[in-house]
């Protein structure tokens, strides 16, 4: 179907984009919004951007994925959307009775310049009831820049600093992750013996269990105590610095809880790094469990290091999962000679820092030269593609039309995925992450082997 | 979920089927506040006009709206493939403090000259309605540049719902068939095909039925259709229109401009298929046309009868809840859960029109719950309220149904199989019997 691509890269200067590898800032708060305990995401702006991002992650997770609208209408646009925004608020807690309500702004209501603060505090909310809210315009950023607007927000209306001395517990920002990486992320915390908050978590809230019943607001979720709590805690993990090292920082200013910026712990080195932090901070030595786990990895990647080592190897998608697919891939032997993110260098107003030098940086360190782009579009991805073919594309699964274009594996990681089941309930961080996407990759590796393999090449034994 | 009534504003739009004929809320706007499953305006416009295969879909706005539409549509394409990439402008803040016509104008220039297509659409969202970029101006602009058709879809999410799209999506369709000459029209025997986006090859069927009877389609609106057939469309002698909510509009026009009358036509089910292909055979009024008609009819309902019936046997005793788009689809569905020997038990859609749900409320059971624009609450409690074992919708509904225990079809976009014509009867029947009788349900209860 993209056959149509054409392999000579001109310079665009329109700054259009074709076959776009992003998307807006509202569907991300809206996930981390499904990450608070009893909360209710809304969506402040016309009826379809709520629609398409319930759409959206309804089709990645398969999960409901419920979230209220302000369904603007012309009349709301030309006298701001303030009497819309009452109104939701008041139907909202009266049909839905959620604990927290979490505001998200669309690129219209931003643009005609509504002040969520002051229509919140004007509005009626019930006793013991919070609305919070996120500034989301799309036309900044990212749907990764949104999701750390959100958790921003969760720290600008939850944190409170009431301990004189910081409690013995962290807080794990877990970033634009799958829930069943934010299971594993606790479950490495758990078995280290550490005491953490995890948020958000949406953990138990679109992965749960199917029990004949529908339930409005599931099990998980961060729980508002929890959310106020953070601010006594005596450090911050920001696991990815484009979706949580915003909030983590902001943490550090309201309530002085220190931070510690990691990579999102996918592949053995990243999770190495977590691990020894939660050890520093607890003075702990690490779980045998996990230090089995680690072996075995270890163990595996020694098996196999051959079936990987030099094969060429595209990798788009979200920036903080991206920077941690391409340092695991390099620590496999392979090379990562196309990496590109939708997602613009770093968080509008953050000082995330960029994405490009940091994969630079790593592909320098191995000796390997590649292209490299934040803010870029999937067309420029398939162009370089054609200009140098690779053996594997990993990404989402808009990588599918390049896949089958240009006769190449994809391993299915990052968002959205909508086109395969279970990968939201099967981890990509931790070691055990790294177990899963080594066979992910090594299998689409041999299976193009057989498949393409002479009848006097084909092999029993691999 | 009793709390799903609490809010009395939505009291009108919920009816339950009884002696005093139900007077429905319906076309309005949604209540702010609600978990409401409609779409807006834009998305309509795309939905409908995205299937036209070698036109380039310019969306202008931020990333979200091309985002979200890129190729969801799942209407198929005998030919050219353009129509399935996702093309943005990728407004920026700057571009909406200083205007995004700069920005469109080179984008509109960069695509053309890079695919050559004719055909250019320019879909406004949301906030190019509020900024104010002359939408016209530029592709009015573009189109002299390159001497190329480039058509602005006035579709800015807020301006209205979903229908509203439709309309604009209308709006650009009239704009592009409209001849140089209108009067010199010559019309010819053959036949406009309307509201078939080709979803799993839909519109294929009904072209190969309509061939063997001796019909011609002219052109499909819009599912696998191209820039040259639709130029073409005026000359045809009759439209027949299968999704009425988005296409009712574009045929009324066609009818006041080109005197071509129309004939709503559904293809869902075998009772609605029959007449509708009877319908068609009479209103072009060859008696040739006329006994192959009925020759098709006869010989693929002798094929297809005795296998629904061994499928209504498996059905006994099963009710159904539907919640689909639009009221016509609504209104065949009944039909066809009726030949398939299920009840359907609650009915609602997302707009729906007033004479619709009359014609519902004639042919529903007492009992029925009829209900517009509802909320994913109500979904649930009518569901379990009225015992319903399966539910018809779309992406949204599906897990939520799957959660009650309750079987699930796709009876929109996501749907694999075509659902249209004697052979969309069997599907339809054959999906229901697959989730009605899988065994995945005894892990559930």
């Amino acid at each position: 179907m993209l056959d149509c691509t054409p392999k000579e890269i001109k310079e665009r200067t329109g700054g259009g984009m074709i076959n776009p590898a992003k998307t807006c800032q509202p569907i991300g708060a809206m996930y981390a919004a499904l990450g608070i305990h009893k909360c209710l995401p809304h969506s402040h702006g016309s009826q379809g951007c709520c629609s398409f991002h319930r759409m959206h992650l309804t089709r990645h997770f398969r999960d409901p994925v419920m979230a209220s609208t302000s369904s603007f209408t012309e009349g709301s646009s030309v006298f701001g959307g303030g009497a819309n925004l009452k109104t939701a608020i008041k139907n909202v807690f009266s049909i839905y009775n959620p604990d927290v309500m979490a505001v998200h702004t669309t690129c219209l209501t931003e643009t005609i310049g509504d002040d969520i603060p002051s229509i919140i505090r004007s509005a009626e909310v019930p006793e013991g009831k919070v609305v919070i809210h996120a500034n989301t315009p799309s036309y900044q950023g990212s749907h990764v820049t949104g999701f750390s607007n959100m958790v921003k927000g969760m720290v600008s209306y939850f944190a409170e600093a009431t301990e004189p001395i910081k409690k013995e517990q962290i807080n794990v920002i877990p970033g634009f992750v799958n829930p069943a990486d934010m299971r594993e992320i606790k479950r490495m915390l758990n078995l280290m013996g550490a005491k953490y908050i995890m948020f958000p978590d949406t953990s138990g809230v679109v992965d749960s269990p199917m029990t004949g019943e529908f339930q409005m607001y599931p099990e998980g979720g961060t729980t508002v105590a929890q959310l106020k709590d953070t601010g006594n805690s005596k450090l911050s993990v920001a696991l990815g610095r484009f979706a949580s090292s915003d909030a983590a920082e902001l943490l550090a200013k309201k309530c002085q809880v220190p931070v510690a910026t990691l990579k999102t712990p996918i592949g053995i080195k990243a999770t190495d790094a977590f691990l020894m932090v939660a050890r520093r901070a607890f003075s702990k030595e690490i779980a045998a469990e996990l230090e089995l786990e680690r072996g075995q990895l270890v163990d595996i990647m020694t098996d196999t290091h051959f079936h990987f080592h030099g094969k060429k190897v595209a990798i788009f998608g979200d920036s903080d999962i991206v920077t941690g697919v391409t340092e695991f891939v390099l620590s496999l032997g392979m090379k990562p000679v196309h990496v590109l993110t939708g997602t613009p260098g770093g968080a509008i107003g953050s000082s995330v820092g960029s994405f490009e030098e940091d994969i630079q940086e790593m592909l320098q360190q191995a000796g390997v030269a590649g292209n490299v782009k934040a803010g870029g579009d999937l067309f420029t991805f398939h162009q370089w593609i054609k200009n140098e073919p690779v053996d594997l594309i990993i990404g989402n699964t808009y990588g599918k039309y390049i896949a089958r274009a240009e006769d190449i594996p994809l391993v299915r990681v990052g968002f959205p995925i909508l086109d395969r089941s279970v990968h939201s309930y099967m981890p990509i961080v931790g070691y055990r992450g790294a177990m899963r996407l080594l066979e992910m990759i090594s299998n689409a590796l041999l299976d193009r082997q057989d498949r393409d393999a002479l009848d006097e090449d084909f092999e029993l034994v691999m | 979920m009793e709390a799903a009534l609490a809010i009395t504003e939505r009291n009108d739009s919920i009816a339950k089927k009884g002696r005093q004929k139900a007077q429905i809320k319906c076309d309005t706007d949604s209540v702010a506040g609600c978990v409401s499953q409609r779409a807006c305006v834009f998305c309509g416009a795309r939905v409908v006009l995205n299937p036209i295969t070698d036109a380039i879909h310019l969306v202008h706005g931020p990333i979200g709206c091309a985002s979200y539409t890129w190729d969801i549509r799942g209407s198929l394409s005998s030919g050219a493939e353009l129509y399935r990439n996702s093309f943005s402008t990728d407004l920026k803040e700057q571009d909406v403090i200083f205007g995004g016509e700069k920005k469109l104008a080179k984008a509109i220039d960069e695509l053309v000259e890079k695919y050559h297509s004719k055909l250019v659409f320019v879909y406004s969202t949301c906030i190019v309605g509020v900024i104010g970029d002359d939408l016209d101006a530029v592709c009015k602009a573009a189109s002299q540049k390159h001497g190329i058709e480039v058509i602005p879809v006035q579709s800015s999410g807020f301006i209205g719902n979903k229908s509203a799209g439709y309309r604009a999506a209308c709006d650009a369709l009239l704009r592009l068939i409209t001849p140089a000459e209108p009067k010199k029209i010559k019309h010819n025997n053959s036949i406009n095909y309307l509201g078939d986006f080709n979803l799993a090859g839909e519109a294929w069927i009904i072209r190969n039925y309509l061939h063997e009877m001796g019909v011609e389609v002219n052109a499909v609106f819009t599912g696998d259709s191209s820039y040259a057939e639709l130029k073409t469309a005026p000359a045809a002698s009759l439209n027949i229109i299968q999704c009425a909510g988005s296409m009712a509009y574009l045929a009324e026009r066609m009818e006041s401009l080109y005197d071509i009358p129309y004939l709503r036509v559904s293809f869902l089910g075998l009772e609605d298929t029959v007449s509708s292909l009877r319908q068609i055979a009479l209103a072009l009024g060859d008696a040739d046309v006329i006994a192959r008609t009925e020759e098709l009819i006869a010989r693929e309902s002798a094929l297809i009868e005795p296998i629904l019936a061994s499928y209504r046997e498996k059905f006994n005793g099963k009710k159904a809840a539907v919640y689909v788009g639009g009221g016509f689809k609504a209104i065949s569905l009944i039909k066809q859960f009726r030949e398939i020997g299920i009840e359907v038990v609650m009915i609602g859609t997302q707009t729906g029109r007033q004479e619709e749900y009359d014609t519902i409320n004639e042919l529903v059971d007492e009992g029925t719950i009829i209900l517009d624009d509802a909320n994913p609450a109500e979904l649930e409690r009518f569901m379990v309220e009225q015992g319903a074992n399966i539910l018809v919708g779309g992406v949204k509904e599906r897990p939520l149904a799957y959660k009650l225990g309750v079987c699930f079809i796709d009876h929109n976009h996501d749907r694999k199989h075509p659902l249209s014509g004697f052979v969309g009867a069997v599907n339809f029947a054959k999906e229901v019997y697959s989730t009605v009788c899988s065994p995945v349900w005894n892990f559930v209860r």
